[in-house]
């Protein structure tokens, strides 16, 4: 981007303020979250890039991700459950010019927004889709979610949850995302990276944050304090994506983290576009 | 002056009306008996520099029109009684952060599938009343094709001008009739466009209106950087559950409607001023309705017509008054018994209200208007 007035004399080290509407903290996010970690991600992507927060358009939907728009210095749109994926499709088919991304959540996306993801993969529109997985509905209480690792406790498997959990990746990938990779919140920096690629990334790209909710998920299955939860996660994660395709939809022990698939497809909107000047030059053919 | 005279079908003048009210984003999931709408305009937005899209569900295309309108675009979508129960989530949404939109709803028989290709009005209530909440909305009532077209482009005014979705309500006989119309010319009727918020950033709450109770809206890109939601919030655009915050922003919202009913409500009347059995109907009903009073008159019978166009809010004065002078009230309606209510609430104890409602899935009759007209003068 272009140095504008608005960049001249800026900052060139990242400062989360320039980002935050601090007149809305503190934040209502629990001690021991990772959604802060992966707000923080993101935001440090934004300055990367270089985006402008006039140009910025953060769609979320509805639980503990959902809220985390309402402390972003932009555009936001914090909307109806598991709905972002589509009203983000209407934003940016309407303003092509926004950056678009979406936050969302476990349960937003993966169950009641489930649909809302598969298509919005197979279209290639140009959003970022930024999935906290925590493993449970948090903003109700900690009700079993699709990504509830089998045998955990919640407030509605008070014996033990006993459905495989999606594998969102492998979901996202099977779906024909055009970008999909993951991370975890420990590693700050690589997920700062991986949110930066996806949203420089022409076209969709999903990316999935391994969250931690330590108040009302670690707790109840006694994972340990907030240290212990996100240190465990060095325990099952497999830095290096050896380049084979996750073949099981369910979640699996393990993490591979990092770029999982990247592919250049035609982007929906400049197709889009590109079919209505086709429409135009026949039209105006015919008639001549 | 008019355009020229040209046979058009109902639901592809709702799609034209649309273009020429200056809608440029559609989102959609087939539904009989309104999928002409959503094909017509796949073929028409591409020619203006529009978008049109196909979405999975219904839900996701209420969801895709919300947030094309949030980024500045007139936009609309059209389904079916099915759908239009799956629209209700978003609808809601619309209602309370104040986005505008269009959804034209061409009413089949039901509940549930029920009856695709049948016409029905079993609509009336759900278009008021299908969102959880107290909210403002406006629906509006054609009863032929050219008034769909019309009442399309009055939709988008309407929407615009008040930021409060409106409902295009019409029965799946006006979707799929045939009629002579004379369409307006381009440029010969008003085309409203939102107010946008253009004042300093600083400072700028997106939700503190003006004496007319409907706020600027901010554009994304023009630097006021504003937070839209569906929790309840105050003028801030941040929630609130403040009481005394909660009862006035939500007075607002709903004042906005009543505030304006002079221009938001609009009526047809047939034979009204003398009459002594009033009719009350919309849609098909209505046409039948019409030509029953008329058949009635001719037979030296003092019936009269009031046909809502604006079916929502509903011409309560108007009604009120017209009622006063009748000795009956009669409510044509296909469905068990819907609109009949909110007449009854309305009309003084000395009209008899009286249904005529079928729910077989085929149109009112003007003959069993008529019979029923005849039967209420003889009592």
């Amino acid at each position: 981007m272009s140095e504008t007035a608005a960049t001249v004399g800026r900052k060139h080290k990242f400062e989360i303020r320039d980002y935050l509407r601090l007149d809305m903290f503190p934040h209502f996010l629990c001690p021991g979250c990772g959604h802060g970690i992966a707000l923080r991600a993101l935001l440090w992507a934004i300055f990367e890039l270089d985006i402008e927060k006039d140009q910025l358009a953060v769609v979320s939907g509805i639980g503990c991700s959902g809220r985390l728009s309402a402390y972003i210095d932009a555009n936001t749109f914090h909307t109806t459950h598991g709905r972002p994926l589509a009203y983000a499709t209407g934003l940016k088919l309407a303003r092509p010019d926004l950056h678009v991304i979406v936050i969302t959540g476990d349960g937003d996306c993966l169950a009641i927004g489930g649909n809302h993801l598969i298509h919005a993969c197979r279209r290639n529109l140009d959003l970022t889709c930024i999935m906290l997985n925590n493993e449970v509905y948090g903003m109700t209480g900690g009700q079993v979610s699709p990504t509830t690792s089998q045998g955990r406790f919640t407030t509605t498997t008070p014996n033990g949850n006993r459905e495989p959990g999606f594998d969102a990746c492998a979901l996202a990938m099977g779906a024909g995302a055009s970008f999909v990779g993951r991370e975890v919140t420990l590693q700050t920096t690589a997920l700062k990276n991986l949110v930066r690629e996806g949203i420089a990334h022409k076209g969709f790209s999903f990316v999935e944050v391994i969250s931690d909710c330590t108040e009302i998920y670690g707790r109840k299955n006694e994972l340990g304090s907030s240290p212990e939860m996100v240190l465990s996660q060095k325990r099952s994660v497999l830095p290096k994506f050896d380049g084979t395709t996750v073949d099981k939809p369910f979640r699996a022990g393990d993490w591979t983290t990092g770029v999982l698939t990247r592919e250049e497809r035609p982007e929906y909107y400049s197709a889009w576009r590109e079919h209505c000047q086709r429409v135009l030059e026949k039209k105006g053919g015919r008639s001549s | 002056m008019s355009a020229k005279l040209t046979s058009l079908q109902g639901n592809k003048a709702c799609a034209l009306g649309a273009v020429a009210a200056g809608c440029r984003f559609f989102a959609g999931y087939p539904i009989t008996p309104s999928s002409e709408i959503a094909e017509n305009l796949s073929r028409e937005l591409p020619l203006v520099d529009g978008v049109f899209i196909q979405m999975e569900d219904e839900i996701a295309s209420m969801a895709a029109v919300l947030g094309a309108s949030l980024g500045g675009v007139k936009s609309m979508t059209a389904t079916s009684g099915p759908g239009f129960s799956l629209k209700q989530e978003n609808l809601g949404y619309a209602a309370l952060a104040e986005v505008p939109c269009v959804i034209a709803n061409v009413m089949r028989g039901g509940p549930s599938t029920g009856m695709p290709t049948r016409p029905s009005q079993g609509d009336i209530m759900q278009s008021r009343w299908g969102t959880h909440g107290d909210h403002p909305i406006i629906v509006l009532a054609p009863a032929s094709v050219e008034e769909v077209y019309r009442q399309t482009i009055r939709a988008f005014n309407l929407s615009e001008a008040f930021r409060v979705p409106v409902v295009v309500l019409y029965d799946e006989a006006i979707g799929h009739l045939v009629d002579t119309v004379d369409l307006p010319a381009p440029g010969t009727f008003e085309v409203i466009d939102r107010k946008w918020a253009d004042g300093p950033v600083e400072g700028f709450e997106p939700y503190r209106a003006g004496e007319d109770g409907v706020p600027p809206m901010p554009r994304p890109g023009d630097g006021y950087r504003t937070h839209t939601t569906g929790l309840t919030h105050k003028e801030s655009g941040f929630p609130t559950q403040v009481p005394a915050e909660v009862t006035r922003v939500t007075r607002r919202l709903l004042d906005k409607i009543e505030q304006h009913r002079d221009v938001i409500e609009q009526f047809e009347q047939v034979e009204c001023e003398d009459a002594d059995i009033l009719v009350v109907a919309i849609g098909i009903a209505a046409r039948a309705s019409e030509r029953a009073v008329r058949a009635a008159r001719e037979r030296g019978i003092k019936a009269g017509l009031l046909r809502p166009i604006t079916l929502w809010p509903f011409p309560e004065e108007e009604l009120r008054r017209l009622a006063a002078g009748a000795r009956h009230v009669l409510v044509p309606e296909m469905n068990a018994g819907q609109l009949i209510l909110e007449v009854q609430r309305l009309c003084p104890d000395s009209a008899r209200v009286s249904g005529l409602n079928r729910y077989d899935g085929e149109s009112t009759h003007p003959g069993e208007v008529l019979a029923k007209i005849e039967e209420l003068n003889h009592e």
